[in-house]
């Protein structure tokens, strides 16, 4: 669902979701992030969370006056200086498909592409860490090939394991543990993403780059 | 210390929360029943958000190693202290070497499914990024990042200066009931999706209960009734998601988004449960059923108001009982 113009929505009393207009772009989250940097400054604001072209608000206390932070995040939006990009790169070596891919037949069928285009494809880009979220050190990338695009799942898997590298919708990212999630594993990678020991404890932050390396390709 | 000497899937330390860390992909756990865990703490004059021990599953039984004071809240899990009857929501005295034994929740005057174990001074687990809660997807916090298990030595703080025991609080699921005819209400606000979906399952939303299945837990709770379709299907971009948000998958089957939900997600959100009910739906049995309940912001403010002042006001009775040399038996 994309509009013309900004849309902010109700996340009950706890939060609120930006979600900025037009496709999916780099360029539109350089200017999430810079907003975020804004937004998370503001008193009665908890946490600034970037999504996807999105951010989420959640308070410290709800305000009474729910205009007044509705207005502010609009009027930033068009008057933020855009943040550029200034990432890490790392190269994750994948085994596609067989049994750390279980859902790759269902690409298949989707996309009508046989497992070595859909590897090929998922392998080209450079993708780039837009934002963290879902669990412990997971991190959305943006980039993909909309060609191997596969809806969500009818209904979400219960457990898929740390590594799965999976499609949702036109998104690509990779579990950084074991746990439920509507997206379709194609392929599996044992980088460690998320060590609480460590600071910070996530391996990527949000700008950093991401090259998928061929590993092995089970058909 | 106090060892678990028997307990059943899913029993971890809580507190109120893992705030601050959403960036890193790290959501908030928590109690369930948020009010009950406050209203424990309060009751041993310990802070509101020292961690307890949340128990949904039944029986579960402790050994306290050393003499301390203690409260169990939540569901009325007929608390016994060695073999002696105690009661729920009352600050109690146990000596080194008593078992406290919980069984399965009494159908009591209020519907509840979770106990909390409450210890003066808080369950003694380490801080990690902020909060003693468990965070069972990430595998840290908490006692060792899991659930508790049968031989566990779980730390609780040496004898405390400021808890008393001998009296009690009037659980909050009797003194701030919320219903629809009949069936237990939460209260929701419509989320971004909500007007992409058919008028019949807005109606279905608002007038028709939710059964909780057994697919249900800390991270959500899968509901069946009517199916709720949008318009046309829709593909979101991942955004933040909080505790409390229904999502609509595209098998039409509702899904709200518990504490230790993921913090983002895609798919369609038709509503969020205001988090003023959260501790309503926390306590909500598998196979119960619930009606949700259409407000405005400013009711579901004021609906946070009244949790607020519940608990500001166990506060104020708690210290004016100790304040006054209440007794200590």
């Amino acid at each position: 669902m994309i509009s013309e113009r900004p849309r902010i929505s109700l996340l009950g009393t706890t939060a609120l979701l930006f979600d900025a207009p037009g496709e999916t772009t780099l360029e539109t989250q350089c200017r999430i992030w810079a907003l975020a940097n804004e937004m998370g400054r503001l008193p009665g604001v908890q946490e600034a969370v970037p999504g996807m072209n999105n951010l989420m608000i959640t308070f410290v206390e709800p305000p009474r006056r729910l205009h007044e932070i509705q207005d502010r995040l609009v009027e930033l939006w068009t008057s933020v200086e855009p943040l550029p990009v200034q990432g890490r790169c790392f190269d994750l070596p994948v085994t596609y498909g067989g049994e750390g891919g279980p859902h790759m037949a269902d690409v298949v069928t989707h996309t009508g592409m046989s497992v070595d285009e859909i590897v090929a494809i998922h392998s080209a880009p450079i993708y780039t860490v837009y934002a963290l979220g879902s669990h412990p050190g997971y991190c959305y990338l943006g980039g993909m090939d909309l060609r191997i695009a596969t809806p969500r799942r009818q209904i979400p898997v219960l457990r898929i394991p740390c590594g799965a590298v999976s499609i949702g919708g036109d998104q690509t990212g990779v579990s950084a543990s074991e746990g439920p999630s509507g997206w379709n594993t194609i392929g599996s990678t044992d980088v460690v993403f998320f060590d609480v020991a460590r600071t910070p404890p996530a391996l990527f932050r949000p700008g950093d780059r991401v090259r998928f390396k061929v590993e092995r390709v089970v058909r | 210390m106090i060892e678990v000497l028997s307990a059943g899937a899913l029993a971890t330390v809580q507190d109120l929360g893992r705030t601050g860390s959403l960036n890193l992909g790290v959501g908030w756990s928590g109690a369930m029943d948020p009010l009950a865990l406050a209203a424990g703490n309060i009751l041993l004059r310990n802070d509101e958000n020292a961690a307890g021990i949340e128990i949904p599953v039944f029986p579960f039984r402790v050994r306290f190693a050393r003499s301390t004071v203690f409260a169990v809240t939540g569901a009325d899990c007929a608390p016994r202290l060695d073999d002696r009857p105690i009661l729920p929501w009352w600050a109690q005295c146990a000596e080194a070497g008593q078992v406290l034994s919980l069984a399965v929740p009494k159908k009591a005057n209020w519907q509840a499914s979770r106990a909390y174990l409450c210890i003066a001074g808080g369950i003694d687990v380490p801080l990690v990024l902020g909060s003693r809660s468990t965070q069972l997807r990430g595998a840290f916090g908490g006692h060792q990042g899991r659930p508790l298990h049968e031989g566990d030595v779980v730390p609780i703080p040496g004898p405390g200066r400021q808890a008393r025991s001998g009296f009690g609080l009037i659980p909050p699921g009797l003194v701030l009931p919320f219903e629809a005819d009949g069936v237990p209400a939460v209260r929701v606000l419509p989320a971004a999706e909500y007007e992409c979906f058919t008028p019949a399952s807005h109606d279905a939303l608002w007038s028709t209960p939710w059964k909780i299945t057994p697919q249900s837990n800390r991270y959500g709770y899968r509901l069946a009734g009517s199916e709720l379709k949008p318009v046309r299907p829709l593909e979101l971009r991942s955004h933040g998601i909080v505790p409390g948000v229904i999502q609509v998958p595209h098998g039409g089957q509702p899904i709200i988004q518990m504490r230790d939900a993921q913090p983002s997600g895609g798919y369609p959100k038709i509503g969020t449960v205001v988090e003023a009910d959260l501790w309503r739906l926390g306590q909500a049995p598998i196979g119960s059923h619930v009606r949700f309940v259409r407000c405005s912001w400013d009711q579901a403010l004021d609906a946070l108001a009244e949790t607020r002042r519940w608990v500001a006001n166990a506060r104020r009775l708690v210290e004016l009982h100790c304040s006054h040399g209440g007794s200590d038996d």
